[in-house]
């Protein structure tokens, strides 16, 4: 199969031509539900979750859901691999572990991503996520990635 | 005197209201409580487009596992308090062991194994049906006594009865 066969990976393709990161999550229908989507204003790969009442899950705080902060920690890590490295096909996640450090309030999340160990099959990414204050993050996540592997079954 | 909770099928009324009903995320993921008795709690969330990672195959996104797997884990945790305590994810680790099939159903049971004053440890499968298949395997701490209100999961403990 052509790597290219992937709308993913088409759409990766074109991006490159045209500079637009965001055009990325498009192809990811859960990315585009739950407005996920990197950004490189600033020169440096972002991802953002928009906020919407969707994400909340304590009312009474409020506060953002969980579920919702490792699940952008864990697209920023496959959109820091996907933009950042030379990846040819999806990468597959085969774990993460989330650690919650504050309360996120109903405003933007924002994450980065960094590799901190690739090998030839296997890939460490670091992820990191904070609202208003970078200093201050609401969530950290270490996970890894099949990145080239023909035994690994298809998954996102 | 017997509480109301004694009864599964009020139970999972119960939990599905404050479980998913009232909080906006697990609504909009639709998560259906199908079990829940003291220390075990399971959810069901169902196949939808919206939720792919994958738009090649058609497999779920990792992020709906996790939120399904972090409120189950919550869930177990809330039928272990014996007094009411907020309570909050610290850690969640998942597993992805292999894909989620397009188009079923993923179910997910938490067992939350040990309390302590601060902190609950939990432990969740998820898989299509057949436990001894797992797509994910998932290992969350909750810090009990967080800020915030107690609400009335958060009170409930004792009147879950095995």
């Amino acid at each position: 199969m052509s790597s290219l066969a992937n709308p993913l990976m088409a759409r990766l393709a074109e991006v490159r031509k045209s500079g637009d990161v965001a055009k990325i999550a498009e192809a990811i229908p859960y990315a585009r539900w739950m407005r996920i989507a990197p950004e490189n204003g600033t020169g440096e790969l972002l991802t953002r979750m928009r906020y919407h009442d969707e994400l909340v899950g304590n009312t009474f705080l409020p506060a953002i859901h969980g579920g919702t902060l490792g699940a952008m920690l864990e697209m920023a890590a496959i959109f820091h691999l996907l933009w950042e490295t030379d990846t040819e096909t999806v990468p597959k996640i085969v774990n993460i572990t989330v650690d919650y450090l504050r309360s996120a309030r109903p405003v933007d999340v924002i994450a980065c991503a960094k590799v901190t160990k690739q090998g030839r099959r296997m890939v460490n990414v670091y992820a990191e996520a904070w609202q208003d204050d970078r200093a201050k993050p609401v969530a950290t996540a270490n996970a890894h990635f099949l990145i080239k592997s023909d035994d690994a079954p298809p998954s996102l | 005197m017997s509480s109301p909770l004694s009864d599964p099928r009020q139970r999972i009324a119960f939990f599905q209201q404050w479980f998913s009903d009232t909080i906006p995320h697990s609504k909009a993921l639709g998560l259906k409580i199908i079990a829940v008795r003291r220390g075990f709690g399971s959810m069901q969330l169902d196949w939808r487009e919206e939720l792919v990672g994958n738009p090649e195959t058609g497999v779920l996104a990792g992020g709906p596992l996790t939120a399904l797997m972090d409120s189950c884990c919550g869930m177990s945790v809330a039928t272990m308090l014996t007094e009411p305590k907020p309570f909050a994810t610290l850690d969640l680790r998942i597993d992805y062991v292999r894909p989620a099939t397009p188009g079923k159903a993923v179910i997910a049971e938490a067992e939350c194994y040990r309390v302590t004053h601060s902190v609950a440890f939990t432990r969740a499968f998820a898989h299509h049906g057949d436990a001894k298949d797992p797509i994910a395997a998932a290992a969350g701490t909750f810090m009990l006594g967080t800020k915030g209100e107690v609400t009335r999961p958060q009170t409930i403990g004792t009147e879950v009865k095995p």
